[in-house]
């Protein structure tokens, strides 16, 4: 008994064969253990495995509606990400008026799954007009400092301060996504103090925007970081 | 709907979760319910106590879906865990623990006609892996994950030191992972390519 080290834990862990107390102990080491974490992402998956040798007739249709209505039930408590910056009008209107003196605009770079390349110069046209749209609705950023406008016929840009460079060989990629899809919107560059992104797609009603780190081109479903994201319009 | 989201990688559905969307909760559930329920059935051995364990894993999921850390192991593993650690509460709680955990599922039946393929295909492969470990260490690893022994049950259980259990159940996983021949790409739920 005296033998055994709480790094030796670890498959106990992975299989859930500790006790509470133990299973505390393990976590704290774990917290600050590298092997240990290590060896837990392996074991860990080959553990849950095990799920797989089971046999059984597939659940009752009412579960799955049961979890989702309790998951909707439960959604306003859901924490959100903390902005780090709150929008400002004030802030808007600077980025209009810089916009009118041909502050720099970084053009959306067009790719293969959108429309035709001149439908989304278009779009993208449209959205920047959104920008100087002091009727347009406004709505702050989580993750990152700024705000998308949306435009009443939908056309939509994103307005982020600081945002930097994306790294080589990446891209950063604006998505709407609707009814839980997100969309391919356009593939950015980033730097400098004020980035405006026109989206190459509308934002409607109860959709909402989010921005990742993709590979160079840009991909065909989201799978890097989010760089920031916003609540439904 | 669902559908919609078939293309996206679990984790990507995760990173959804994190913004409270539930459709991609539906597209996770359809991805891995069956195989919760399954597992939780067994482990249960009651449908509504499975059923239980399975919601409870699933809006743990749900709720915990920011504090998600892909680094640490892929999100199929975490979802099948969180339903597991449910199970294990409840087959503790309810003192259901069988014997007969001792003994493999019961044979590999053809009877379910909707049965999905690829669900198939795993469920024979682990079971096959599961068959070629030494007696000592598949019991373990069943008493304690099918059963929810802790390792000082198992050692009272089985006669043997704590540090004996232990080390079954560290070899005995181990040795699975060499058996079903685990990378990281091997347990991909959509098999798109290769």
């Amino acid at each position: 008994m005296e033998s055994i080290t709480v790094h030796d834990l670890t498959a106990a862990y992975a299989l859930d064969a500790l006790d509470a107390d133990e299973a505390r102990e393990y976590e704290e080491h774990l917290a600050h253990c590298a092997r240990c974490q290590r060896e837990l992402a392996t074991l860990g998956g080959t553990a849950s495995s095990l799920a797989y040798a089971t046999e059984a007739p597939a659940p009752p249709a009412a579960l799955r509606d049961r979890i989702l209505a309790t998951a909707r039930a439960e959604r306003t408590n859901v924490v959100p990400l903390r902005p780090r910056w709150t929008f400002s009008a004030k802030a808007i209107t600077a980025v209009a008026a810089c916009l009118a003196i041909g502050f720099g605009i970084w053009a959306a770079s067009l790719s293969r799954s959108l429309e035709s390349t001149r439908d989304a110069r278009d779009q993208a046209n449209r959205a920047l007009a959104v920008v100087s749209d002091p009727t347009a609705q406004r709505v702050a950023l989580q993750g990152a400092s700024g705000s998308l406008v949306v435009g009443r016929s939908g056309d939509a840009a994103l307005i982020v301060n600081r945002l930097d460079s994306a790294p080589r060989g990446k891209t950063y990629e604006a998505w709407v996504i609707q009814d839980g899809m997100p969309r391919r919107a356009g593939t950015f560059d980033g730097g400098g103090e004020r980035s405006v992104l026109p989206l190459q797609r509308p934002v409607p009603k109860g959709a909402r925007v989010a921005l990742t780190v993709e590979k160079d081109g840009g991909v065909d479903a989201p799978q890097g970081r989010a760089v920031l994201s916003t609540q439904p319009v | 709907m669902a559908r919609d989201l078939a293309h996206l990688s679990d984790e990507a559905l995760v990173a959804l979760l994190a913004r409270s969307d539930e459709t991609a909760l539906g597209e996770l559930y359809d991805r891995y319910g069956r195989v919760a329920f399954g597992l939780a059935l067994r482990m249960l051995r009651d449908e509504t106590l499975a059923e239980d364990a399975v919601q409870e894993g699933f809006l743990a999921v749900w709720r915990t879906a920011a504090r998600f850390v892909p680094e640490r192991g892929k999100a199929s593993t975490w979802i099948l865990t969180l339903v597991h650690r449910r199970s294990v509460d409840i087959v503790r709680r309810e003192e259901r623990r069988r014997a007969d955990s001792l003994e493999l599922a019961p044979e590999p039946s053809t009877s379910a006609a909707d049965d999905d393929a690829w669900l198939r295909f795993e469920r024979e492969r682990v079971q096959a892996a599961l068959k070629q470990l030494p007696d000592p260490q598949r019991e373990a690893l069943e008493l304690a994950y099918y059963g929810g022994f802790t390792q000082t049950e198992l050692a009272e259980r089985l006669g043997q030191p704590v540090g004996t259990i232990k080390s079954r159940m560290f070899t005995g996983l181990a040795r699975l992972r060499e058996l079903l021949g685990e990378n990281e790409e091997a347990w991909s739920p959509s098999p798109s390519t290769t």
